[in-house]
């Protein structure tokens, strides 16, 4: 009965996956039979210094890539089962991803850019405007919601990634290096706003190669080596 | 926001380049429209040309026989011989000579060449009067016995022979240095060649010219409008008779206006299906300009691909922005095309009306430009299919290493 109850609590499982790249003749395992079980509402860092396959990972576990072996499950659908447009539909609606290059579309204004996760899954308009009055709001981003991405600073920029993840209300938020591009205030203000979207129940996923950043925010820690687990660590924290 | 905004972002951004490797289908669609526009007015203005000269006579006329080496063919002309057998013939009714002869014109001190025709005596007189419609803006037309005078084509009135001022009723002119004086001029005929033309009784032009026994061409009216085609049959037996010449080396030819109008048409729509020849050649480069811009441009924006896909975005919705994105790069170039092609169809018919003195009213065609739009947008279209497949092919993650 507790084991049912366990299972019912995880929310991403990567089992015993394995990703592998070819380089000319060579097979490099970037990723190398790794098994993680991300329970629901949990703040997850992913650490391990570069080359470790961290970001491989972080990619298995967003659905962004699918692994050369093992399976994937998200909310105990095996995604590895899915064809690329179910699975483009899975990562709209389920995760949202925040990146070190904050990755706007630099085309598109800053609300643009929040709208556009909702109009690829096809919500109607006055639903969409709707919903990004209220995320640019939180973000503190109405003020600059007109402009483009390279007119506004950096930690601006994140936080207009924070709120695009947040379009279709996902589920998971994974998080690729977030602060590596920004000042370490900035950063800290970020891991905040994480932290206060994993208080809401959101599950967080971050991969950072800092020891500090991880157990500073992160209640659980997989740290990776050469494509393995080298070990997993759970930090206490204060609530 | 849909696909429509998301490839006018786009297309704001690209440069210069982009947008010259438009220039094929620019110019492709131009120069259709512009055909179109073109070749209809001038249809219209050959037609009206016809019309003048009017659509119920056949034309008689000397042609060098298909013998020897080019160059050493002599025309043996028509002479009043061969009018007076014609005459005779029962499918014809009338038939009388025309005489055209180009000459030099002085008035005002100044010299123009143009041409001269003849208007024969008493019955013929009135038949070839009834048959150009001859009525005077000014004055009067030429009778039996005028010598020494001429009436002219409208365009002398209005000064549009290039003489720097207008010839009336009453004035002098020279015509290859013979004082003539001019009785009348004739009503605007809308065609080049009765606008621009002396007329005079047919002894003087025999002494100006001294012609001869020859005539240009012998119009021909047959007994029945409805039988035009057996009149000709007649006319070209008799003729070869009586000329000594046998089926297929004729050395004239009787041609009946619908036959010459539809001539004129077959040239007409030769130059046209060249035109779109050279068109949909221009159209094809164009397209691949569109391919390679489209290309290009995937790899460029191989990132924002890796984004797109990363926050939700399916295969099909990739595809769907670069596919009509290089439908409106096509629409783009293809609205410049049209917008050159109609200014240039507009102006060039308002050009023809000028030089032939034509009231032909250019038209634009709301179907031509329609169809061009939709046929640029899918042309773009089309040529995107390719790099649109490759963009939406992109894996993620590799195209988020950018």
């Amino acid at each position: 009965m507790k084991k049912q109850e366990d299972s019912e609590k995880i929310i991403i499982h990567l089992n015993n996956v394995e990703k592998h790249y070819f380089m000319g003749d060579n097979v490099v395992k970037a990723v190398d039979g790794i098994s993680i079980d991300i329970k629901r509402g949990d703040f997850v860092a992913v650490m391990g210094p570069s080359g470790s396959g961290k970001s491989t990972a972080m990619n298995l576990i967003g659905s962004l890539d699918m692994p050369t072996r093992g399976h994937i499950f998200l909310d105990k659908e095996d995604i590895s089962l899915l064809d690329e447009s179910e699975l483009a539909q899975v990562r709209g609606k389920n995760i949202g991803f925040i990146f070190q290059q904050f990755n706007l579309i630099s085309t598109l204004t800053v609300r643009e850019n929040v709208i556009l996760p909702m109009t690829l899954q096809g919500i109607p308009e006055y639903e969409r405007e709707e919903k990004a009055d209220k995320i640019l709001n939180r973000l503190d981003l109405r003020d600059r919601e007109d402009h483009y991405p390279n007119q506004i600073s950096g930690g601006q920029q994140q936080r207009v990634a924070i709120a695009r993840a947040l379009a279709n209300d996902p589920e998971v938020i994974l998080a690729d290096e977030p602060t590596g591009n920004l000042d370490t205030k900035t950063g800290l203000k970020v891991m905040d706003f994480l932290t206060d979207l994993n208080k809401e129940g959101r599950t967080i996923v971050f991969v950072t190669h800092s020891p500090e950043l991880a157990k500073k925010y992160a209640h659980t820690i997989y740290w990776l080596k050469d494509g393995k687990i080298e070990k997993i660590t759970k930090e206490r924290k204060k609530e | 926001m849909n696909y429509f905004v998301l490839a006018y972002r786009n297309l704001k951004k690209k440069g210069i380049r982009s947008y010259l490797t438009l220039l094929g289908i620019c110019i492709g669609i131009l120069a259709i429209v512009s055909l179109i526009t073109l070749g209809n007015g001038l249809k219209t203005a050959v037609s009206s040309q016809f019309g003048v000269s009017s659509t119920e006579l056949i034309s008689v006329q000397a042609s060098g026989g298909n013998f020897g080496p080019p160059g050493t063919d002599t025309v043996n002309p028509l002479t009043s011989y061969d009018l007076e057998e014609i005459k005779k013939l029962s499918s014809v009714k009338e038939a009388v000579e025309r005489i055209i002869v180009s000459g030099k014109l002085e008035f005002n001190n100044k010299v123009i060449f143009g041409y001269a025709m003849n208007i024969p005596d008493g019955d013929d007189r009135d038949f070839v009067y009834n048959q150009i419609e001859a009525k005077t803006t000014t004055g009067r037309l030429l009778k039996d016995g005028d010598s020494g005078k001429v009436f002219l084509g409208y365009n002398f009135y209005v000064d549009k022979v290039g003489i720097g001022k207008p010839i009336l009723p009453g004035n002098t002119v020279k015509i290859q240095d013979k004082s003539f004086e001019v009785v009348g001029i004739l009503e605007k005929k809308g065609s080049f060649i009765m606008d621009n033309m002396a007329f005079m009784n047919e002894k003087d032009l025999q002494s100006l010219f001294n012609h001869g026994d020859e005539f240009n061409l012998i119009a021909v009216l047959p007994t029945d409008k409805e039988n035009m085609e057996r009149a000709k049959e007649d006319i070209e037996k008799l003729l070869r008779r009586i000329r000594n010449v046998k089926i297929g080396s004729e050395d004239f030819t009787v041609s009946t206006p619908e036959a010459s109008l539809a001539q004129v048409n077959s040239i007409l729509n030769a130059i046209q299906i060249f035109v779109i020849l050279v068109a949909s050649i221009s159209i094809f480069i164009g397209a691949i300009g569109i391919i390679n811009t489209m290309t290009t441009s995937v790899l460029e924006r191989k990132k924002e691909i890796g984004i797109m896909k990363a926050i939700g975005a399916t295969n099909n919705q990739i595809f769907m922005q670069f596919f009509v994105e290089s439908g409106i790069l096509g629409l783009i170039g293809g609205g410049i095309g049209i917008f050159l092609g109609v200014l240039i169809g507009y102006f060039g018919v308002v050009g023809i009306n000028d030089f032939i003195g034509g009231d032909i009213l250019p038209k634009i065609n709301f179907f031509l430009i329609f169809f061009s739009l939709l046929g640029s947008f899918l042309i773009g279209a089309i040529a995107g299919i390719l790099p649109a497949m490759k963009a939406a092919k992109q894996n993620p993650v590799e195209a988020l290493r950018g």
